[in-house]
């Protein structure tokens, strides 16, 4: 039992912490992340972590509480890229990538007043990679007041967003408003992401975002499905994570544990990557035809 | 400004400027603003690898961009392509995070791989960026024709024999080594700021390839000629500079191009 849990796993605060603050992100991360697949917006949803980590520096320097950086860094850089943004899918990456390009320079700017004027050692690899055991337990309410009303967008766009993901132009047949659901949609995507790259990091955000999204859709093509089966990759990827990365302080010597980050990416790479086995794809495939004749009949 | 140590600051600065605009014209032209953004921030996971077992860091970025380009590449092929480059990116990272949690004393380095130092190149780090800048360049004249082809219309493309799939590969190899060779000297987010927003300028202004790319090079040199010159003068970090114009570069070619489809229907009338 020792082999699997380290002692003192289960009584660690910083682990209740990473566990509560980690399965909530994940969760929100995972139904977000199956419109953000769906639509092709993985660049924004990446995107955003930076944006917001831009804006988070400059909360830190101007005195201000970071999470209100990172929230409102995500909401304008949401805003401008959809604001620029041109309805083909080329032009909309190209439209995140200026927003992103220009961000970047004000992340740089701020990062370095912030080294200068104070030596906070350290600033920008924590801005950059987070840490889920870092977290305070005091950002756990915020966490979840955000959570919750990023989930409260989602659920009431959900019919017209889910349209307009499948298809913009019977979408703006029907009369739904392209724009507004857009919009609508990068702010949940904007409160998700900012709230995960505080919480998490942006490495974990985009790979929360995406990862789990991604290999429920080509598990299955039902959208409620795909919702429930991106929430629980997540979450076990998560915890699975945090375990790891816990029992990696003993693997070598020096105790210097893994990152958390490393282990979650790899296992939803690994999940990921089990997709593509011929095996899986056989599967899959039959149950879709078997799906099809049903509805069929 | 112009003192002995700028000038390889100077030098090398329109070196990445004249590739960053040519390879960016492509960048633009494909939609590929992802790949061009994961390639050079995930590379530099391996600088940090490299620097913790001891290699030459151009080493680790080269081998760390080819591997992403490749896997990126790879399994583009059945999956969507934008959730595979995130997944390579953030594959990459999280490597780099290994290695940064196994090494010390890293974070300047850290700063100055993901910002840049341009005011800090050495003399002898320039004949490598030239040698690979001559590289990228003539492996761009010779699939010139069909990468445009390919970019515009791939089906076209397809009838005639040019494999999209092996367009997307060979073009993302040029822009792995573009990576290696920028990023030590100018940083891996001011190199993707230079391949986005001078060329996404410069195709505002003309429909013509050939002329897009002389402009996106002029519109790339000048921005960081400019940010290098106020950066030294106010001393704030070179990457603010050409992010904020880059950026800006792309706001007045929509400006134009809005100005002037407004003249079109006037004169129609």
């Amino acid at each position: 039992m020792h082999f699997v849990f380290e002692p003192g796993f289960f009584s660690s605060h910083p682990v209740h912490v990473a566990f509560i603050v980690g399965s909530i992100v994940a969760v929100v991360s995972a139904v977000v992340g199956v419109f953000t697949v769906m639509r092709g917006q993985s660049f924004a949803g990446h995107s955003l972590a930076d944006v917001s980590t831009a804006g988070g520096s400059g909360a830190l320097l101007i005195g201000l509480n970071p999470l209100l950086g990172f929230v409102a860094g995500g909401v304008a850089g949401a805003g401008a890229m959809e604001m620029i943004g041109v309805r083909r899918a080329r032009g909309r990456d190209l439209a995140t990538g200026i927003v992103l390009g220009a961000s970047i320079g004000l992340a740089a700017l701020f990062l370095y007043l912030g080294t200068t004027r104070s030596s906070t050692t350290g600033a920008s690899q924590q801005i950059l990679f987070g840490s889920i055991f870092s977290t305070d337990s005091s950002t756990v309410p915020i966490v979840v007041v955000f959570s919750v009303v990023c989930l409260g967008i989602i659920a009431f766009v959900r019919r017209p967003l889910l349209l307009s993901s499948v298809s913009t132009d019977i979408a703006a047949a029907r009369g739904v408003p392209l724009r507004l659901v857009g919009l609508l949609y990068m702010l949940a995507l904007a409160l998700a992401v900012g709230l995960s790259s505080l919480a998490i990091g942006a490495i974990l955000s985009t790979a929360l975002l995406i990862g789990p999204a991604a290999i429920a859709l080509r598990l299955t093509n039902r959208i409620g499905w795909a919702m429930v089966a991106a929430c629980v990759i997540g979450v076990v990827a998560t915890l699975l994570g945090v375990l790891l990365a816990y029992d990696s302080y003993d693997w070598n010597s020096r105790h210097a544990a893994w990152p958390v980050s490393f282990f979650i990416v790899v296992i939803i790479f690994l999940l990921y990557l089990s997709t593509e086995l011929p095996l899986v794809r056989t599967v899959v495939a039959r149950r879709r035809e078997e799906g099809a004749c049903l509805q069929d009949s | 400004m112009f003192a002995g140590f700028m000038i390889n600051a100077w030098t090398v600065a329109t070196i990445v400027a004249v590739i960053a605009g040519v390879v960016g014209f492509f960048v633009v032209l494909r939609g590929s603003a992802f790949p061009a953004h994961a390639i050079p921030n995930g590379a530099f996971a391996g600088a940090a690898g490299a620097s913790l077992i001891g290699v030459n860091t151009l080493v680790g970025l080269g081998v760390f961009s080819v591997l992403a380009a490749l896997g990126i590449g790879a399994l583009g092929r059945r999956g969507r392509h934008d959730v595979v480059t995130a997944l390579a990116l953030v594959v990459m990272l999280a490597l780099g995070a290994v290695f940064l949690s196994q090494t010390t004393q890293y974070e300047p380095e850290i700063f100055s791989l993901l910002f840049g130092e341009v005011l800090g190149v050495a003399s002898n780090e320039i004949v490598p960026v030239a040698l690979l800048g001559v590289v990228c360049i003539a492996a761009l004249i010779v699939l010139y024709r069909p990468l445009i082809l390919s970019s515009a219309v791939p089906d076209v493309g397809e009838a005639k024999g040019v494999s999209s799939q092996r367009m997307e590969m060979a073009f993302l190899v040029v822009v792995a080594l573009t990576t290696a060779m920028t990023v030590p000297v100018v940083g891996a987010l001011l190199i993707f700021s230079l391949m986005i927003g001078p060329p996404a300028a410069a195709r505002s202004f003309t429909d013509r390839p050939a002329v897009a790319i002389v402009l996106s090079v002029g519109i790339a040199l000048v921005t960081v000629w400019a940010a290098i010159a106020i950066s030294f003068l106010s001393n704030w970090p070179i990457g603010f500079f050409v992010g904020v114009f880059s950026a800006s570069s792309y706001g007045v070619g929509r400006g134009w191009a809005a100005w002037r489809r407004t003249r079109m229907v006037r004169s129609a009338d």
